[in-house]
């Protein structure tokens, strides 16, 4: 019984294709063109989807005002904790119920698309950025610089990040600002590191010895001759980080330390229905949901990202 | 051919620290160079040969001081680049440049060839204009046989020989007098091998260019090579002109290598006597003392083995570093087996 | 023997940086008192606040200040809490050993489900079972450990009533906890393990095997599994931190009575002694634990024990 036919594929969920097979030679990979980018998405039909259930929170982020049929902040105890597809006196339909304070909570989930995203977004720009040039400075310059960088990195790690999250946003209270920033700052270890050793294993290729031997000064050679070729990892790293900083988000705001109550937040939806589960779990459902297929989504891409960019990323990352 | 040396270089050393320990304590050195004294006239090529590991592509490197050599004299039109910071390196590096070994690594797979090509015009000022830059690429690419409108495309689009030449275009872009190639055909398969050591000579010819050119293969050597030196851990062996190198070798070494290259006559082939060395090179970081061949030369003496010989003109300008040259010359190992050893 | 020493150096500077940020947390804001003393600082005069100041000692430099945290620290004092009537440090010591138990269950629970259906997975590649178990551990990623938490207790807590939604005593207790937290592991890993042997099947040392005519199986197992399984552990490792940090979510919502739900119910009593009492219990476990695998790693490596 043989077990194996044919060559192993990257993932069930990214295109079959030979091209993933054949290992480049060099150290870094060459860029493709956008046709070819286009051509392989449209191949995954999970990749598709998530690209679609992606458009939706986008969009439903961006225009959250002109969808929402209500506002999000608006109470009214006399209709607090009603079911979905409650009609109250003026004739206005909650299709997805009202919460311990009489909010619609399609609209509450509708503009909390916009606070996971803007939440996942900004924070892996501030970690992203971080992370980026200290790996950089890292990897490229070493010594005393290295070993410092690294001590940072070992004593951040040592701290469970949700942990960290949680504890700081308790001492600061909580708000939108604080927690991209909290989440932000500590998120770029990953990044560090990742780029750290991708400058190591680069650094030695030749081109890099035939650019100094041309006389290009260092600080170009970094970022003209290395920094290209490193994006891929931290693509990939971004898109995972997004996602998990949503989830982040959606966790702080449920222990009551990420964004205020009142904002409407997948997270703060989730807090009001827990003393309610098994009452009214239009509350938790729908929020939970949302939260899982933007995630869901955001991984399948992030899976799909990783072996269109390099194959080879399966060892380092993930 | 003048006389006018450019390149001089003087008991040039590179030692490789080695660290070990919690500290990251020095224990010992790698001596990869250690003591090679030559000089390279303008307009001559100059061959370096040795097996892997004796140190060549490290003077290569040391010369342009990619790295910077532990001691000893690099002098460039008189200029010791040894004694040089950083910025007047840099300026010179104008006038010396390297082509290197494996064409799959040596160029950027995220920039164009055309960027590739141009980088050094941009860093050196020597373009004042897009356009001119522009047209300086393409008369490279042309001068070097490249379809110029190639230009836009990856290094990762090209064979191997093509991407060979886009490296001597960008060794080419300052209109350097030296240039180290570094086993430029090493990594190409055999026919391609010819067309690109055609392109190094002509361009040599035509450009009055002065080639450090280092390799392995010694048929090609002599091929390409006005004087050919023969290096062995770190220390010159041999040093003369390319023809004299391979009809009268002087040191046991170079008689070996040369024995080991087959001749395209089978039955002259099958008389002649190979020298088989026995043993193991030794390890850059623990040298044998006294003669650094004498763990392997099958005429070793004890004198051999204390002594280190000095590098030294045997003949006119045939330089040696072996105490028995002279009686060893036209000695046949089988005569050796005769002699004395001690 | 280097590696080792190296190792333990970089565990003595980790904790000292693990001390200074959770010195570092309660000045924050920069006053300290205010963090302590919380809301009751609204109905207090500035005269009193500053006598608490002076009494908490948050007067004094901060180099004095952290001096005498290490001190009370190496004591076993992390202040007290005021809402316990205890020690911080007894009242996290106290919850601890719930939360390991917790943490070492979903450990358990993870390897024992992910590596082998990571395996199977990688043998039946790109068959039904392989889809299967591969939506499932994409599904196990994504869904967030509070949400999955929610959904079990309303299924089997609420609807079917098998199981205690809240509480610990006995073993029913922990299993949708213990669930809930290794959910994500039990997923990663799978994907991982899968991975890994698919990786390690094509290489040349197996193809090698099964040339010889070692029977599928025993390629399987003895060769490939081995090699494979290096890169899991490592993985493994940080799985510990995952651990330690989601128990804080899952004991919130089991009502499970370990140093995550005391934590958390500090914080929303303001009991900040606690909060940082945990914190730094928290983490020094994490560190020490990491420390004993890069050892043992390095044991087991032998590139690590000779190289280097």
């Amino acid at each position: 019984m043989t077990l194996i036919q044919h060559p192993p594929q990257a993932d069930a969920f990214s295109p079959a294709d030979e091209e993933l097979l054949v290992q480049p030679p060099a150290a870094t990979t060459a860029p493709a063109s956008k046709s070819q980018f286009l051509r392989r998405l449209l191949r995954s039909k999970a990749a598709l989807l998530s690209v679609f259930i992606l458009l939706v929170v986008t969009v439903a982020a961006i225009t959250a005002q002109w969808i929402a049929p209500n506002d999000p902040y608006a109470i009214k105890l006399i209709q607090r904790l009603k079911p979905p597809g409650y009609h109250n006196s003026a004739g206005v339909t909650f299709w997805l119920g009202t919460d311990t304070l009489g909010r619609d909570v399609l609209s509450r989930i509708i503009y909390g698309a916009r606070v996971s995203l803007t939440v996942g977004i900004s924070a892996v720009v501030i970690s992203g950025t971080v992370g980026l040039l200290v790996g950089l400075l890292s990897g490229y310059f070493g010594g005393v610089i290295d070993d410092i960088f690294m001590r940072i990195c070992d004593i951040q790690l040592s701290f469970p990040t949700i942990l960290l999250a949680l504890t700081i946003m308790a001492v600061l209270g909580s708000g939108l600002d604080k927690l991209i920033l909290v989440l932000g700052l500590t998120g770029w270890v990953q990044y560090a590191r990742i780029v750290r050793s991708q400058v190591l294993s680069i650094k030695t290729d030749e081109f890099v010895l035939a650019a100094r031997a041309t006389g290009e000064r260092q600080w170009r050679i970094l970022f003209q001759h290395i920094l290209p070729n490193i994006w891929s990892p931290i693509i990939v790293i971004a898109s995972f980080t997004v996602a998990s900083n949503i989830v982040a988000e959606a966790s702080l705001s449920f222990l009551g330390v990420g964004v205020p109550p009142s904002v409407p937040s997948w997270g703060t939806i989730l807090a009001d229905g827990r003393q309610y589960i098994g009452v009214a779990d239009w509350l938790t459902i729908p929020a939970g949901l949302a939260i899982s297929l933007t995630v869901l989504a955001i991984n399948i891409l992030g899976d799909w990202l990783r072996d269109y960019l390099d194959p080879r990323l399966k060892n380092i990352l993930q | 051919m003048n006389d006018e040396v450019l390149v001089q270089v003087k008991d040039l050393k590179m030692h490789f620290p080695i660290r070990t320990g919690v500290l990251n304590r020095t224990v010992g050195a790698i001596k990869a160079v250690d003591g090679i004294t030559f000089d390279i006239a303008k307009g001559e090529t100059l061959g370096l040969v040795g097996e892997s590991g004796c140190g060549k592509t490290t003077a290569g490197r040391s010369i342009l001081q990619l790295y910077r050599p532990t001691a000893g004299e690099v002098a460039f039109r008189g200029n010791d680049l040894a004694r040089q910071g950083p910025d007047s390196i840099r300026r010179a590096r104008r006038h010396m440049q390297m082509i290197f070994q494996d064409p799959y690594a040596s160029l950027n797979p995220h920039m164009r060839v055309g960027e590739i090509i141009a980088r050094p015009l941009r860093v050196h000022g020597i373009t004042k204009s897009r356009r001119e830059e522009k047209e300086m690429v393409a008369d490279l690419m042309a001068k070097v046989g490249l379809n110029v409108s190639f230009r836009d495309r990856f290094p990762h689009e090209f064979s191997g020989g093509q991407r060979q030449r886009i490296g001597i275009a960008r060794a080419l872009a300052t209109s350097p007098d030296f240039i180290v190639c570094d086993e430029p055909i090493s990594a190409l398969d055999v026919s391609i091998q010819a067309q690109i050591i055609n392109l190094l000579e002509q361009l040599r010819e035509e450009l009055g260019l002065t080639y450090l050119f280092i390799a392995h293969d010694l048929s090609m050597v002599r091929y390409i090579s006005t004087r050919v030196g023969v290096m062995y851990l770190g220390k010159m062996m041999e040093l003369t002109g390319s023809d004299e190198l391979y009809q009268h070798p002087l040191h046991p070494y170079t008689k070996a290598l040369l024995s080991a290259i087959p001749i395209p006559d089978p039955p002259l082939e099958r008389q002649r006597q190979r020298i088989l060395l026995e043993g193991d090179l030794p390890s850059p970081a623990n040298p044998p003392p006294g003669c650094k061949f004498s763990t392997r030369c099958p005429f070793a003496t004890d004198h051999c083995r204390t002594v280190e010989p000095e590098f030294r003109e045997a003949t006119p300008r045939h330089w040696v570093a072996c105490h028995y040259a002279e009686a060893l010359d036209g000695v046949t190992p089988g005569q050796a087996k005769g002699m004395t050893r001690q | 023997m280097s590696y080792v020493i190296r190792r333990l150096l970089q565990s003595i500077i980790v904790v000292f940086g693990v001390s200074i940020v959770a010195f570092g947390m309660l000045f924050l804001t920069g006053d300290p008192t205010e963090v302590i003393l919380g809301e009751a600082t609204d109905r207090m005069t500035v005269d009193q606040i500053e006598e608490y100041r002076v009494k908490m000692g948050f007067d004094r430099p901060w180099f004095v200040q952290y001096g005498s945290f290490v001190w009370n620290a190496l004591h076993g004092d992390f202040g007290y809490s005021f809402i316990r009537h205890q020690p911080a440090f007894q009242v996290i010591m106290e919850k601890l050993p719930a939360t390991i138990t917790l943490a070492a269950v979903a450990f358990v629970i993870s390897l024992v489900i992910s590596i082998p259906l990571g395996v199977l997975s990688a043998i039946r590649a790109h068959k039904p079972v392989d889809h299967v178990a591969t939506v499932l551990a994409l599904v196990g990623q994504s869904i967030p450990s509070f949400w999955l938490g929610i959904l079990l207790i309303l299924l089997f807590g609420v609807e079917l009533k098998w199981l205690p939604i809240s509480g610990s005593g006995t073993w029913a207790h922990m299993i949708m906890p213990a669930i809930t937290l290794a959910a994500f592991p039990i997923a990663r890993n799978m994907r991982l393990t899968r991975s890994s042997m698919l990786d390690f099947m094509q290489r040349d040392f197996t193809r090698t095997a099964r040339a010889k005519g070692i029977a599928e199986s025993r390629v399987v197992y003895a060769h490939v599994l081995r090699n494979a399984l290096l890169p899991i552990v490592t993985a493994i490792g940080l799985e510990l931190g995952f651990l330690l940090g989601g128990s804080v979510i899952t004991e919130t919502i089991f009502g499970w009575p370990g140093v995550g739900r005391e934590i958390v119910a500090a914080i929303g009593s303001k009991d900040f002694y606690v909060v940082q009492a945990g914190v730094i219990v928290l983490a020094l476990i994490f560190a020490g634990v990491n420390l004993l695998i890069d050892l043992a790693y390095s044991w087991i490596d032998p590139r690590i024990r000779y190289g280097s």
